[in-house]
Parts: structure tokens; sequence; C-alpha cells
């Protein structure tokens, strides 16, 4: 059966090998095409989508009889204040939650590794995973209880500490808002975020401490010049990452306590579309939107791949 | 001498120091990952007249279940919480068999498309359409309030498909060549020896698809809000969050009124603490358990590509 005949011109051949290998693997094809299929359908169609960005789109008329109006959609996009307000409340945010979701999932890590007790160590572990698993809806309401000014309970500890006379009513200032934004992500999920930064400890060599420690070097020193260098690559990994996403800030603390004079600085990037396709109905200037949050996240994704294999030779495709 | 007999003292006395402070920092840790939710515990077991005149703090003054009574027999939000638990027990069960097929035929070397469908696959992580287009999508596909909608978009989690194909990678290939030689085809391989060895990774993204089912509410909010018989518990609570925003402060903005159209009664907050202790405890019961594993997933999703 294997064998071909040899009359027949290389072709042939060829493309009988190939067949032949294809109907050898026809059941992982039949495993994973109808996989295929249903990204195809779910992920990739919609992006056809995005010739509603070049229309002035009408759901009456459909994709095909909407009339076109090239780059239009974009230069009133550019032009509108309402939308680099929303840019820049999403990269404040986004940074701000980036900066302190590494320094305090690192510092955690850091801390957590120097505890001696498996027992104590495996509690605290287990207790800074649990805000990971609430939803954000339930972490929203959990912050409105904490931060209200009858009885919320930061108020409460901030005037027995004497910090501060009477309550302070912290989700209706706009100088507040990002950094209970900020808090809330580092609340959330440093206990998480440090998971992958202890394995990465662990598996550091046990020699190159004892080495340090014949050299004189104190704890400090083992921390700096050991456990952080060698969970180097991991946070580069996760840095790049996470600068693909680096447009998305989040969505409920936004959505939901952003109103009245927060409304400045909440607003970010997704409300804005979800304001103007959704409620407003301007699906053109919503999915122009949401283009430049794409190329936005693929340019990043693009380029710190690109920068720390040049410079690390860590890179993630 | 002095001098020297002090420096010894310094030395002696620091890991000690150390220890303690780095002991009070994790005691500050567990206080405040812990005590938002155990308060809004404390509030819901108790009496609700007595909660309005505040102090309620680690534990209930006047015990009362009359919170819970309230909500269970509240016929929203019984079916808000089949609907999460129905979508929640699928999803999860046919998230975990497709990703673990994907994933299977990706991790074999043989396959003839396997770098092509990495890529496919990989693309969608990072490019996505966006909410308007998304909508058309279902809205062409009929999906709008429908029971599909929760289940059908999501199903293939591309970042679980590569933790699971890095899995199935790191076992002993003798495993797969063993069954090969004896005739065993590749679907039985996958179901009688790739996914039972892959059971701890299939555990935490079991979980993880649980979570992400059981935790959401936008797919309920901008395509089943018009829909009563499939509300889901988030979204209740977000209406409900929402329209206590709302009363302490006033905003006309249009795209809020949505969330609040059907709730403008502001729910007392000791039934919104029995809301989300019954929104949150199903998954806090299970996650100790499964420690093990997800920090073992956590782990493998780390590794690049």
């Amino acid at each position: 059966m294997t064998e071909l005949n040899p009359a027949l011109p290389r072709a042939t051949k060829k493309w009988k090998k190939t067949l032949r290998l294809y109907s050898q693997q026809k059941s992982l094809f039949f495993m994973i095409l109808p996989w295929m299929i249903f990204t195809f359908i779910f992920n990739y169609l919609p992006l056809t989508g995005w010739i509603m960005a070049f229309q002035n789109f009408r759901p009456g008329k459909g994709y095909w009889k909407s009339p076109f109006v090239g780059f239009d959609q974009f230069a009133f996009l550019f032009r509108e204040q309402g939308f680099w307000r929303a840019f820049r409340n999403t990269l404040a945010m986004s940074t701000m939650n980036l900066v302190f979701g590494f320094v305090f999932a690192i510092g955690f890590a850091l801390l957590l590794n120097e505890i001696k007790n498996t027992y104590f160590k495996r509690t605290v572990q287990t207790i800074s995973y649990l805000p990971h698993f609430l939803s954000w809806i339930i972490v929203c309401g959990l912050i409105s209880n904490i931060l209200s000014t009858s009885d919320g309970a930061f108020n409460n500890l901030l005037m027995w500490l004497g910090i501060i006379d009477k309550p302070i009513l912290w989700l209706g200032e706009p100088k507040y808002f990002w950094w209970i934004v900020a808090f809330a992500n580092v609340w959330k999920e440093t206990g998480w975020n440090s998971i992958i930064y202890l394995a990465a400890m662990s598996s550091i060599d046990t020699s190159l401490y004892e080495a340090c420690e014949i050299d004189g070097g104190n704890r400090y020193r083992k921390m700096w010049h050991i456990t952080l260098p060698g969970i180097r690559p991991t946070i580069l990994v996760l840095l790049i990452m996470n600068l693909g996403f680096i447009l998305n800030a989040g969505f409920e603390v936004q959505y939901l306590f952003g109103r009245g004079l927060v409304m400045d600085v909440s607003e970010t990037i997704d409300i804005f579309v979800l304001k103007y396709g959704i409620t407003l109905g301007n699906y053109s200037l919503a999915t122009a939107a949401g283009i430049f949050k794409s190329v936005i996240s693929i340019f990043m994704i693009v380029t710190t791949n690109y920068l720390s294999g040049k410079i690390e030779d860590e890179r993630l495709f | 001498m002095i001098a020297s007999k002090k420096k010894f003292k310094l030395g002696s006395i620091e890991p000690i120091v150390f220890r303690t402070v780095n002991t009070i920092i994790m005691l500050i840790v567990i206080v405040v990952m812990l005590y938002p939710f155990w308060n809004t515990v404390a509030v819901s077991l108790n009496n609700p007249q007595d909660t309005l005149k505040g102090g309620i703090t680690l534990f209930p003054r006047i015990f009362s279940t009359y919170n819970y009574e309230t909500v269970f027999k509240n016929r929203l939000l019984l079916i808000a919480s089949v609907n999460s638990v129905l979508r929640t027990g699928i999803s999860t069960i046919l998230g975990v068999i497709v990703a673990a097929m994907i994933a299977y035929v990706l991790s074999r070397p043989e396959f003839l498309w396997r770098k092509f469908a990495t890529r496919y696959f990989l693309v969608t992580m990072y490019v996505s359409a966006g909410l308007i287009p998304n909508y058309f999508l279902i809205r062409d596909l009929g999906m709008i309030n429908d029971f599909s909608v929760y289940i059908l978009p999501g199903l293939v989690s591309v970042f679980n498909v590569i933790v699971v194909r890095s899995y199935i990678k790191s076992l002993p290939s003798s495993l797969f060549e063993a069954a090969f030689i004896d005739g065993v085809g590749h679907f039985r391989c996958f179901l009688l020896i790739a996914m039972p060895c892959s059971k701890p990774v299939l555990a935490t993204v079991a979980l993880w698809c649980a979570v992400g089912a059981w935790n959401s509410w936008f797919d309920t909010f901008i395509y089943c809000s018009s829909d009563e018989n499939l509300t889901t518990l988030q979204y209740e609570m977000m209406k409900m969050l929402a329209a206590a925003m709302s009363s302490s402060s006033r905003s006309g903005d249009a795209i809020y009124q949505a969330g609040q159209a059907a709730s403008n009664m502001v729910t007392p907050v000791s039934i919104r603490a029995a809301i989300t202790v019954v929104a949150a405890v199903p998954i806090l019961v299970v996650y100790p358990f499964l420690q093990k594993y997800f920090v073992k997933g956590v782990m493998i999703g780390s590794v690049k590509e």
C-alpha cells in the first residue's frame, strides 16, 4: 500500500503522500476543525463589523447599503474632547494599576518568602487569594461599604487614629478616584499575582544563598542580589503580557462609581464605547473607538515583545 | 571591647526584629483581605433594623436570618440563582472538554496544522472586534435573549487551551507511543490517556471556567436585560448597587439609566449583604481545596508559549 508507482510524475507522488498524511490524521482534524470553525464565527467573523467604522452605519441598511465615509469617523473621534478625556483616564488608571500591581505583588511575595512557618505561610496565602475569587460587582459593593460616610470602616479607622475629624466622601471627590481604582485592584489581585513570583523564587538555586551568606551578605543583600534577579525573567514576561492590555483599565468600578463630578476622571474608553454605541446608537463612532483600542494593544504587544527580545532574550512569541 | 559587643548584639537582634515586623505585616494583610467580606457576613446575619444604627463590625449584634429568608423568597432572585448555577455548570463542563480536546491536538508533534492552528487560536487573545461588532453578530445569530449566549461565545478559551497543552506536552511521550503501537486511535488516546493523566490541570481550568461564568454579568446586561427569566445573580446585584449609588448621587446621564430601569427601589444594606454572601460563598467554599492545583496551573500558564 505504501509503495508508489515510480512511473508516476513527481508532483502526483508528492500529492499522494500529502493525502496519505492527512488521511492518517483525520481523527486529529475531526477533533479540532469544529472548534476552529467555532472560533472563526465568534472571534474572526465579527471583525468584518470593523467596516462600520468607515461608514455612516444605519442598522436598517446593513453593511452593504450604508454609505462609506472613509476616515471621517476617526477624524470626528480625534476631534472629540470626550474621547481624549476617556483616553487619558484609561491610560492613567491602567498605568497606576500596572505599577502598583507589580510593586505590591513582588513586595508581598518577597516578604512571604521570608516566613519560615509553613502553616502560617499557607494560611496567609490562602486568605490573600480570597478577593481574587470575588466578582468585581461584589468588590464594588464592598468598596462602597468600606468607604461609606455613614459608619464606613475606613472613615472610622482614620477618625479613631485622629487623622481626620469628620468622614470624607471618598467616592464623590474626583481627586481620590484613580487611587481608589488602583487600591481596589491591589486589594483584589496582589495575592493572586504573587503566586507566580513565589513559584519563581522557590526555583532559585539555594546554593546561591549559601554562597552569599559565606560572603557575609545579610537578608537584604540576598533579596536584592539573588531573589530579585532570580525572578527577573518572570517579571519581564508578565510585563509584556500586561502591556498588551494597557488600554483595559477595568470596567465595573468606573461604571458604578463614575457619576456626578467624578465622571470627568472615571470615564474610560470602554464606557465611551458603551455610551456612544449602545445608549446613543452611534455604532460607527463606537466601533472606530474600539478599533483604536485594538490597534494600540497590538502595537504595544509587538513593540514590547521585540524590545525585550533585544534586551533580555525573553520573548513571548 | 564594648563596640564589638554592641555589634554582636545588633546582629543577633536583627532576625528577631525582622521576623516580628514581617509577622505583623502579614497579620495586617490577613485583616485587610478578610475584613470587608467578614463584615458583610456579620451584617447579613444581623437584624436589619438594628443594622441601621451602625457599629456592626465582626459579629452580628442581634442574630437574625430574616435577610436570607427575604432573599430566598424573592422570585426574581430565585430565577437568578438557578440561571447562575445552570450557566456555571454547563460552561464549566463544556469548557474543560473543549479546552482539553484542542490542547491534545495542538500538543501532538505530528499534527500537520500544528503551527498554523496554534497561531490561529493565539491571535484571538489579543485581537477583539469590540463591543458593537460582537453585539451585531450575536443579534444576527438570533442569540439575543437566549440562554445560549451565556455558553457559546466564551466556550473556547485560548488561555486555558495553552495551559492544558503545556501540561500534556510535559507528560512522558512514551505514554502515548505505547498506546499508538497498540493501535489505539487519537480519539481514544485523548479520552483514555490524555484526559485522565492531566486531571490536576483540568481541575485548575474547571475552577477558572466556573469562576468566570459565575462572576460575569456584562453579557446579561448587554444581551438579556429585557428578559427577566434569563437574569443572573451578579446582574441583579449590579442593578441593586447601581440603584443605591444613584440615590446617593444624582446623575442624569442616560447610560446609567439602563442599569437602573428595572429596579428603582433602593435595596436595604442588610439585604444586599445577604445577596453578596449568597453570590460569593459557592466559590469561596471551593477554592481553598483546589489551591494546590491552581497554583500549579498558574505556573504552567506563565511558561512562555
